[in-house]
């Protein structure tokens, strides 16, 4: 579903984030990324959200070379994969429900069918309750929760988190990554880039870990 | 029925968004096309949704919108004001135009007679339309009426009123015309023959420099009004930078972001147009009383001629065009340089 091949990506400034980078994630499946802060697991995502373009090698996402995907394309692209972000960007002018349907609606979907998904999305992080709530309002763990809603509500090929549990505790930690593996066994291939490494371990899946933009452990 | 249909086939034309540009696979493509349709139907009653919310977020802050409809409403106004009252004095410009006169002052020698018998030759004349007589006694009852000056006319031996002879000429050239009127001037018993066009030509010439200054000023407050609806779009941009980053995160094309904007700039446009045509119907009514008047004391039933209903449209149809192009100016400038990061 994603492969690295041979990828680097070097920032105007010199500082070489990602060196020689080839791995591949199968469709279905699910990972970890580690390393410390710098290591470059935040260039990584971006390289598959097309936020940055790879100054060496390629990158695949469903069989696609993101390479031959030019400006316009970009946002076809960005619709196949959800993102969780540590910071949750959820929107404070909103409520919690018109949140979730952004994505919907500017996929093109009715509204009508754009608010059944939404409260099924928001069913499944047990959110269904709080849909008229401005996000504000909730607790950390509730708004990280909104934006796992809209990142999985146009049920997306590939869902990717970037560091998503970073401000929750131990407790949170585990409810959202449980979230994640459920939707895991529901077929979405699944990126999460964490440094949380007790959590890790205790969830046994694949882990990919960046060593100063090297690859240093597969497994 | 059949408006349905005719609204899902519009929508296909319109929205070139919804196709797949990017390989899906299987397990995404499972159960598209209806839900394809819908979108596609959905895309239309979409443009709608997207300017009753561009409107109502102008109501949000109605005092800013209302500051902007303002200042437009005046640029819009002020150059449209110009234009009537250039409309209406080429419209009264043009009923006096159509016949020019030539006054043939007789001499002081020639009797009634004589003159009469001179305005009988001219009507024979097939170059002239109509003439008429204006004798020594009648020119002077004329003059004691309207000058004010009767009593000085009591010290006199005799009368010093000439006759007069106007006659309309056919309708001719400028050139044809001062060529009659040295011929009429030649005649027998004329003393003097006015051409009374002159003053015509002055003021179609100073119509012309005012229509160049009204279309200059136009375009300078066009200008003005496009610029300010391109900065309250800027503004608006910025203040919702976050919200299109993650628009633009989660698959928004740019047309997609670029479209709430666009309908603003025209809701600005489509505003400042309609209050522009108020304060012009205003401005007009005000002045249409002592108009009248004024009319009046020349013995004239002018009325004032406001923005007719060809005027109007195009006035708030090119308002609205301004505001979309405003728009669409900033939006392309600022929507490039947000990218998320």
């Amino acid at each position: 579903m994603i492969r690295f091949d041979n990828v680097s990506k070097c920032y105007e400034t010199g500082h070489e984030a990602l060196s020689n980078v080839s791995f591949a994630l199968e469709d279905g499946e699910m990972a970890f990324l580690t390393g410390h802060s710098g290591a470059g697991k935040s260039t990584l995502m971006k390289l598959i959200m097309l936020m940055e373009r790879p100054t060496r090698g390629h990158v695949f996402v469903g069989e696609q070379n993101l390479a031959g995907l030019d400006r316009k394309q970009i946002p076809y692209h960005r619709r196949r994969i959800g993102v969780v972000f540590q910071n949750h960007q959820l929107l404070f002018d909103r409520t919690v429900f018109d949140n979730v349907t952004l994505p919907l609606m500017i996929c093109g979907f009715s509204p009508r069918d754009a608010g059944r998904r939404a409260r099924a999305a928001l069913d499944k992080v047990g959110l269904l309750t709080k849909e008229k709530m401005n996000p504000i309002a909730l607790s950390t763990g509730e708004q990280q929760r909104v934006g796992i809603a809209r990142a999985i509500v146009h049920k997306p090929q590939v869902l990717l988190a970037d560091e998503p549990t970073g401000n929750l505790d131990p407790q949170l930690s585990e409810e959202i990554m449980r979230l994640f593996l459920e939707f895991n066994r529901h077929g979405t291939t699944v990126l999460i880039a964490s440094h949380d490494m007790g959590l890790i371990q205790r969830m046994r899946v694949r882990m990919l870990s960046l060593q100063q933009g090297r690859l240093a452990a597969d497994g | 029925m059949a408006e349905q249909n005719n609204r899902r086939r519009g929508a296909q034309r319109l929205d070139p968004q919804v196709k797949p540009t990017v390989k899906r696979t299987a397990s995404a493509t499972s159960g598209r096309k209806p839900r394809q349709a819908k979108a596609l139907r959905y895309d239309s009653d979409n443009h709608w949704q997207t300017a009753k919310t561009a409107f109502s977020r102008l109501l949000t802050t109605p005092a800013a919108t209302l500051m902007t409809v303002a200042v437009l409403a005046i640029a819009l106004a002020l150059p449209g004001v110009l234009y009537s009252g250039l409309k209406n004095v080429q419209q009264v410009a043009a009923s006096w135009e159509g016949d020019p006169r030539i006054a043939l002052y007789l001499d002081l020698s020639v009797d009634d007679q004589q003159a009469d018998s001179i305005s009988r030759m001219l009507l024979l004349r097939d170059d002239l339309a109509a003439v008429e007589l204006i004798s020594r006694a009648d020119g002077l009852a004329e003059f004691r009426a309207l000058s004010g000056f009767g009593d000085v006319l009591e010290y006199l031996d005799q009368n010093p009123i000439p006759a007069v002879i106007t006659v309309q000429p056919h309708p001719m050239s400028n050139d044809e015309l001062i060529e009659l009127q040295q011929q009429l001037e030649m005649e027998d018993g004329v003393a003097e023959a006015q051409l009374d066009m002159a003053w015509v030509q002055r003021l179609n010439s100073a119509l012309e420099v005012a229509k160049r200054v009204v279309v200059m000023l136009g375009l300078l407050l066009a200008t003005a009004v496009l610029l300010v609806i391109g900065n309250t779009v800027r503004v608006s941009i910025e203040s919702r930078r976050e919200e299109i980053l993650i628009a633009k995160l989660v698959g928004a094309t740019d047309s997609w972001v670029r479209r709430p904007f666009l309908y603003t700039g025209a809701w600005y446009g489509f505003l400042g147009g309609l209050c522009g045509w108020g304060l012009i119907q205003l401005a007009l009514m005000l002045i249409d009383t002592p108009v009248r008047e004024l009319a009046g004391l020349y013995n004239n039933s002018f009325s004032l001629l406001g923005l007719g209903v060809v005027d109007t449209v195009l006035l708030i149809s090119f308002s609205l065009l301004l505001g979309l192009v405003g728009a669409w100016v900033a939006v392309s400038r600022y929507l490039r340089a947000i990218e998320p990061q």
